[in-house]
């Protein structure tokens, strides 16, 4: 990093330190934070980068009211907040964020509250106040703003079929893709009911698999005999760990976070964008998507995909793959996402769109707990 | 199979006991008179650490669900709803809709709801059902 570029402005442990058996890992975490925050005079609205390790930095941005775009989760054992330390140097100089938090609680002799992390232990925060009512996968989890959202933006089930069928003719195009028959509204609608609206067809697959990534800096690409791929942008944001906290059940504040850094940061409009990827866990994604990413205005994105702007021949091909619904999902889906973007950016994609030179990758996490948006470009 | 339970922590221990006497427990800022949910000893808000537990309404709307249809041997029998609730004083929260037809009729969005308390084991949970039922 560059030297005396960074400093340290706050630091503050928790008000008590030995046996502290009213306090939760979580409340720890939360007490040191405040501390160093009155330490050197700013409130939760003045982060926007947050790193934790043993709890996830969803929850500690959520539980302190902190609207982060750069998060940390890096998990390496007791050094990893001077592994915090340098990724946050690193984030501050690049602009991702203006001033990190780096947070550590732990419960060590009083045990109170532990478990947290992505995990669902019952003191933590999912444990409590939303296991108890039933919720333990995705299908009952990242469903639950959906009446409302439909509701809200006047969409039925059949919009969220079209979402699975339209991209079941981009799955079709793909030798590599799990499910190809092509499949009409009717057939999502008669589906089983696995959660209501939601049908076995608008519910992604269960595949396994991998991807990797090697990245380097754009002028040592040069020699390299892969076509380089180049980051025009890049966006990030927590929102909740809890989807029944979001803040507002009709759009991610995550996306609309991450999103527009990522299109901030690479200087580009919506107009620009050849190819779109957007996670697709269930068939309401991709509408939140396009609308928090800004290509639709809210309720026009059912319109915008029914009218055949996302399919094959359409203006922006989205989920090229076929995507989560039909490609395939392992369980963290976000780096396929990215492997198609690279491939149309490389212009060797199965369902190639022709000329395309700008692609955005866009990624939830949790139940919209979090969010990240990547823009590529096949020109230096 | 048992529901799975809360387990409190000193943060949260306020609102599971009012549960078990049948007191939806929430908390507001002495400084900016929010009320937020779920507990915590400060403002997510304003990071004030001047808040209050009070007992509220009990009363709101129902603001979003599903309804469940895979087994939940743990959860009694399919279909159930699985819901959020936006109470009176502002939050939502996670429940489940009882006293009525697991069904899309029944569940209408922005229906009236109060809460209604259960006892599972050790613990109360807060359930929700359709106002005056």
């Amino acid at each position: 990093m560059k030297p005396r570029s960074i400093a340290v402005v706050g630091a503050a442990e928790t008000t008590r330190l030995g046996k502290i058996p009213d306090m939760s890992v979580i409340g720890l975490h939360a007490d040191a934070a405040l501390n160093a925050m009155a330490d050197c005079g700013l409130t939760a609205k003045d982060i926007d980068g947050v790193a934790t390790a043993g709890e996830s930095p969803t929850n500690i941005a959520h539980y302190l009211g902190i609207t982060p775009t750069w998060a940390d989760g890096t998990q390496v054992g007791g050094c990893s907040f001077m592994l915090h330390v340098r990724h946050a140097a690193a984030a501050i100089n690049e602009g991702l964020c203006k001033t990190v938090l780096i947070t550590h609680g732990e419960s060590g002799r009083s045990r109170v509250g532990g478990g947290g992390g992505f995990g669902r232990a019952p003191a933590s925060l999912m444990g409590q106040f939303e296991m108890p009512f039933g919720v333990t996968s995705p299908p009952t989890m990242f469903t639950i703003p959906v009446m409302r959202y439909l509701k809200a933006r006047g969409y039925t089930e059949t919009d969220l079929a079209m979402v699975a069928v339209i991209q079941r003719e981009w799955a079709a195009m793909n030798p590599r893709a799990s499910f190809r028959t092509p499949i009409t509204v009717d057939d999502v609608l008669n589906s089983p009911m696995i959660a209501w609206p939601f049908r076995m067809l608008m519910c992604c697959l269960v595949t396994d698999g991998g991807g990797a990534l090697i990245l380097t800096s754009a002028e040592r690409a040069k020699d390299f005999p892969t076509k380089p791929v180049y980051i025009l942008g890049t966006g990030e944001s927590v929102e909740t760990p809890l989807v029944s906290q979001m803040e507002d059940f009709t759009s991610s504040k995550a996306f609309r976070v991450s999103g527009k850094k990522a299109f901030d940061e690479a200087g580009i409009s919506h107009a620009d964008v050849d190819h779109l990827m957007i996670y697709d866990a269930f068939a309401h994604l991709p509408l939140y998507g396009l609308e928090d990413l800004g290509f639709c205005k809210p309720g026009e994105a059912a319109g915008f995909i029914a009218d055949r702007n996302t399919a094959p021949g359409g203006k922006l091909p989205l989920n090229t793959n076929g995507g989560g619904l039909s490609y395939m999902h392992s369980g963290m889906y976000g780096m396929y996402a990215l492997q198609e973007s690279v491939r149309q950016m490389r212009g060797i994609a199965p369902a190639q769109v022709p000329g395309a030179k700008v692609a955005v990758s866009h990624g939830v996490g949790g139940m919209f707990a979090a969010s990240g948006t990547i823009i590529f470009s096949n020109e230096a | 199979m048992d529901r799975a339970l809360p387990q409190p922590t000193p943060e949260t221990q306020h609102f599971w006991d009012g549960c078990k006497v049948g007191e939806l427990r929430l908390q507001r800022c002495a400084a900016c008179a929010q009320t937020y949910f779920p507990p915590r000893p400060f403002c997510p808000a304003c990071g004030s650490r001047s808040v209050e537990v009070y007992v509220a309404s009990g009363k709101g709307v129902l603001w979003s669900y599903v309804i469940n249809h895979r087994p939940r041997p743990d959860m009694g029998t399919e279909p159930h709803s699985i819901a959020v609730v936006k109470l009176k004083e502002g939050p939502t929260m996670m429940t489940n809709i009882v006293g009525c037809p697991q069904t899309p009729e029944a569940l209408q969005l922005d229906m009236p709801v109060e809460v209604t308390f259960e006892t599972f084991g050790a613990m109360a949970l807060p359930l929700f059902k359709p106002a005056g039922a």
